[in-house]
């Protein structure tokens, strides 16, 4: 790991937004932030973040669309992804994983298991 | 031959009857029963032959040759018609325990006691004059037989009166063992059979001795017979005499007589104990009557050819012949014979009509004198075998003494004739009856006491007048001396001998009262019940017919008058018996079931009698007249099935339907059930997120005692933000769930609209003024009143504003207009914003309709406001709706219905 790791964070509420922020400066990773799906492509076309954390419900591109997207491109294939959803069925974690994410954490979530597990994914690479 | 000897050989005979009857009675106990056997039912039925067949045939073949043939023709013919009309009243005689002809008339029209005491007395007048006769004929032979001078022997002149009597005994002994006059008489019935044997044997070998003994065979005497002056006429039919219509009228009596002679109808119908026995009885019967026939004329010719015309009666010639040429012992044999087909006749000519005497006449004297109710002891049934006992004793006092003073008029045939003649007046009522629903109690008592009383004048009347009994001059001037009335010659009709012509007029009249009169009547509901049964007796005889009772009775009453009739331990056992076989509770505290009221009512009815029997039950019973209903409901039983399987076929419809409704309901439930879960997500959901940023930002404050100060700060009134918008969400969702739920009872008042519209709008000022918005009110009046949830509207109307306020853009202004339309008060707020695009439009009042919306998510707001100001103006009986151009701006209106308070304010 040469350069600073690269986080992308995308939640439509300012709220999270602001802590996993918060949290992912504290660890010491070079953060992006997308309020929507729409923005978080746009990050995407021009970055190439080592990990993303995704927020599923959003009003125009939804987490896994992003994901999707992350999966099919050459450039990013490196790039981790983790839904951060307040989505809880059975078949809504069945979905994430099948869309090709690397970890699904359900809200409210623990700040600590967040940032340990990132730790964990970006020591893989 | 000494009269010792043939007295003696009588008493002997006797005596072997006894044993015959006793070995029955004996065999029957052990399990054996001896008559439950088609031949011997044959048999039993042979009885028809009586002494006039044994000495009479041929006393009538020498006066008018094949003409004798006639009596047993008829019975021949009819024996094609046994299976369907014996065999139908055999059904009827068993499913309503009849036990005699009497009854069964009597049952047939509605258990009627009139009608059940004309056919007695019918019988007694009818036929008793022919018990008479076999008495006469056991008289006549023991004269021929020991050759007696007249007035000689002081015990031969009395032996018919202790034969008489020791018949009666003999009835007595074996005819009344069981009150239950429907319970096979075992051993009389063996002894008929035995006799009826011993009479064929006999007489065939009187034939034989005559034909081959004293001739050389049939051909030998019709060869000599042929030759002979007065003999040659005998072989061909009379036309002078009218003999078509005799023969006719003779074949038409036996016919009918061979059925409904009381004694006929005793073996053939009450003593059956199978209806198949009837199909051996259809051909051993007639055969039995052919055997009979065969040597008759060869004895008449044989009798005539030996003795010539003289003054020896020809009734005698089966006797007189053997004794003749010193066949002594032959004789014996032959006397015997004649005595066992006269003394067959009168056991069960006596027995039937005892039963009836008895049942129809006596026994209906005590019922209605309610001599039985008056003293309730065990001993009715044996009153009732006294009463029968005496009954047996009269009726035979009576023919004995009839024939000593009155038979002596009347030739053996001609008595047999009249008693024919008689019994077939029960034809109309009893054939009318098994096949023609129509008949009723008034048309069969009047046909019958018509063509009974015509019988009368025209059959007995001759015959009294001429023995002088009665004044002759109505035989030669008719009644009061009208000519028509002669007995002999009825309006005129002339020219047939006088059984015909007494039948002619008797049948005329019987039937067309019959007729004319039921079809001009309305018979009442137990008549019309009790046909129903006997023309369709087949259809009810299956099954155990509950009938048209609708009496109420209770067990022990049953039991005590069935105990009363035959005895504690017979009553018991046939009610148990039958509560066993057809699974009915014998509960001594409860009503007693329908069948077994009719079930004790059927067996007392083999006691006494159907009239009294019902009598008897009524007696204990609650009972409701039969309603024509009630029978109705039976006559259309067909019909009802059809109905019944209509309305099965409609229920089952409505089954379906019930069960489609069922499911309908049932997916309902489950949708809503679903909805509810799928509303328990979006709530948790929705809880999810603001408890998400609270928890992470918490925690980060927690673990971060160095970050900066005013990050922390930002961090901590987020939590405080987050929090509260967690509890409105909370209290938005459970007030839904109470106004979807119908906790929620509206707190009703009148209070002025426009007072609560502006402090809504001043409570809201500040949050406007921070986008710089106005609120501008718009009213009719200083003062509106309305009848509504005060709290609950203002809860509307802040939610209506703070959403316009959430919506416009800066620098704008809210209109909130009141409109007094009359009945109802409308509201609306408008508003000038970015507006609602119109695809959305319907479901904005949604709950949650921005969980599911994406593009309209937005931070604030539980996404349960609209839904919930829905919910509360339909609770007030009004309506909701938005209107909205896109990039304009949108107005929410609402109406609610204002009767209430207009009253209050008038």
């Amino acid at each position: 790991m040469s350069d600073l790791a690269k986080v992308l964070i995308v939640d439509d509420d300012p709220n999270i937004l602001m802590s996993l922020e918060f949290l992912m400066r504290k660890s010491g990773y070079s953060v992006f932030i997308a309020r929507n799906g729409t923005e978080a492509l746009e990050l995407l076309a021009s970055n190439t973040p080592d990990i993303a954390l995704l927020d599923i419900m959003m009003p125009d591109v939804d987490g896994y669309e992003i994901c999707k997207h992350v999966k099919e491109t050459e450039e990013l294939k490196k790039c981790k992804i983790v839904f951060i959803s307040a989505k809880t069925k059975e078949s809504d974690i069945q979905k994430g994983y099948d869309t090709g994410a690397d970890l699904y954490i359900t809200k409210p979530f623990s700040t600590k298991f967040v940032v340990s597990k990132v730790k964990e994914l970006l020591e893989e690479n | 031959m000494s009269n010792l000897v043939v007295i003696l050989s009588a008493f002997a005979y006797l005596l072997l009857l006894f044993g015959v009857a006793y070995f029955a009675e004996f065999l029957a106990k052990k399990g054996k029963s001896i008559i439950n056997n088609g031949y011997v039912y044959a048999l039993s039925m042979a009885v028809f032959c009586t002494a006039w067949t044994y000495y009479g045939s041929v006393g009538k073949a020498t006066d008018d040759g094949v003409m004798f043939l006639s009596i047993y023709i008829g019975p021949t013919i009819m024996a094609f018609f046994m299976i369907p009309v014996l065999g139908k009243i055999i059904r009827i005689t068993k499913f309503q325990r009849i036990n005699s002809i009497a009854d069964f008339i009597s049952t047939r029209y509605g258990k009627n006691f009139t009608i059940g005491i004309v056919v007695t007395i019918i019988c007694i007048i009818g036929v008793i004059p022919y018990i008479s006769l076999q008495l006469k004929a056991i008289t006549s032979s023991f004269e021929i037989i020991v050759n007696k001078n007249p007035g000689g022997n002081i015990f031969l002149e009395n032996s018919t009166l202790i034969i008489t009597l020791i018949l009666a005994l003999f009835i007595i002994l074996f005819g009344t063992r069981s009150v239950d006059a429907t319970e096979k008489h075992e051993g009389l019935v063996a002894a008929i059979a035995f006799e009826t044997i011993i009479k064929l044997v006999a007489f065939i070998c009187a034939g034989i001795f005559v034909t081959y003994g004293i001739f050389n065979g049939f051909e030998d005497i019709f060869t000599r017979a042929a030759k002979h002056e007065n003999l040659n006429k005998l072989f061909e039919i009379d036309a002078e005499k009218s003999s078509y219509s005799s023969w006719f009228t003779m074949m038409f009596i036996s016919m009918m007589a061979v059925i409904f002679l009381p004694r006929q109808f005793q073996v053939s119908v009450v003593e059956n104990i199978k209806e198949a026995h009837l199909k051996k009885a259809t051909w051993l019967f007639p055969l039995y009557l052919f055997l009979i026939n065969i040597f008759v004329l060869p004895i008449a010719f044989g009798g005539i050819l030996i003795f010539g015309n003289n003054s020896l009666d020809a009734d005698t010639f089966v006797l007189a012949l053997p004794l003749h040429f010193g066949q002594d012992l032959l004789g014996l044999f032959i006397f015997i014979g004649g005595f066992s087909a006269a003394t067959s006749m009168i056991i069960l000519e006596t027995i039937a009509i005892s039963t009836m005497l008895s049942n129809n006449i006596i026994m209906p004297v005590f019922i209605r004198n309610n001599l039985f109710k008056k003293t309730i002891d065990q001993s009715f049934s044996k009153v009732i075998l006294y009463v029968r006992r005496i009954s047996i004793v009269l009726i035979l006092v009576f023919a004995f003494l009839y024939e000593k003073n009155v038979a002596q008029h009347f030739s053996l045939v001609s008595l047999g004739l009249i008693s024919f003649a008689a019994v077939t007046q029960f034809a109309p009522s009893i054939l009318g009856g098994i096949y023609w629903k129509g008949a009723t109690k008034n048309g069969a008592l009047v046909g019958l006491i018509a063509g009974f009383t015509i019988w009368f004048y025209t059959l007995v009347v001759p015959s009294l007048a001429n023995s002088g009994v009665i004044n002759f001059s109505i035989i030669e001037n008719g009644l009061f001396g009208f000519s028509w009335l002669k007995p002999n010659a009825l309006f005129g009709l002339e020219g047939f001998d006088s059984i015909t012509h007494s039948v002619i007029w008797s049948m005329f009249f019987n039937i067309f009262f019959y007729i004319v009169i039921s079809v001009n009547d309305k018979p009442n509901a137990q008549e019309l019940y009790q046909a129903e049964i006997f023309v369709n007796i087949y259809k009810h005889a299956k099954k155990d017919n509950q009938g048209v009772w609708k009496g109420v009775a209770f067990i022990p009453d049953l039991n005590a008058l069935l105990e009363n009739f035959l005895g504690a331990k017979r009553a018991k056992n046939l009610l148990q018996s039958y509560a066993q076989r057809n699974k009915i509770p014998i509960d001594a505290v409860k009503e007693a079931d329908p069948r077994l009221v009719d079930f004790s009512e059927k067996i007392l009815a083999g006691v006494i009698g159907s009239a009294s029997a019902r009598i008897m039950v009524r007696s204990i019973t609650k009972e409701e007249e039969i309603s024509i209903d009630g029978v109705l409901k039976i006559l259309y039983e067909s019909q009802q099935l059809i109905q019944l399987n209509k309305e099965l076929r409609k229920k089952s419809s409505e089954l379906t339907k019930a069960t489609n409704a069922l499911t309908k309901v049932n997916e309902q439930l489950k949708m809503i059930d679903i909805s509810k879960d799928e509303f328990l997500y979006t709530v948790t959901h929705e809880l999810r997120t603001p408890l998400t940023s609270i928890r992470a930002l918490s925690e980060i404050v927690h673990d971060n005692p160095d970050m900066e100060e005013e990050q922390r700060m930002e961090f901590m009134s987020t939590i405080v933000k987050e929090t509260e918008r967690l509890s409105h969400l909370i209290t938005q969702v459970l007030n839904l769930e109470k106004y979807e739920n119908g906790k929620q009872r509206l707190n009703l008042n009148s209070f002025d609209i426009i007072g609560l519209a502006k402090e809504a709008a001043d409570s809201l000022k500040h949050l406007a003024g921070n986008k710089d918005i106005e609120i501008q009110l718009i009213y009719p009046n200083s003062s509106l009143l309305i009848h509504a949830d005060e709290d609950l509207l203002r809860q509307v109307i802040l939610n209506l504003l703070s959403n316009a306020i959430k919506f416009s853009t800066k620098n704008n202004k809210i209109v909130l207009r009141i409109v007094d339309e009359q009945d109802e008060i409308g509201i609306s707020i408008e508003d000038f914003g970015k507006g609602i695009p119109s695809a959305e439009l319907p479901y904005i009042f949604d709950k949650f309709f921005q969980a599911h919306n994406q593009t309209l998510k937005k931070p604030q707001g539980s996404g349960l406001g609209l839904a919930i100001c829905k919910k509360i103006i339909e609770m007030h009986n009004g309506k909701i709706w938005a209107e909205s151009v896109e990039g304009k701006g949108s107005v929410f209106r609402f109406l609610i219905p204002n009767f209430g308070a207009r009253k209050s304010e008038q």
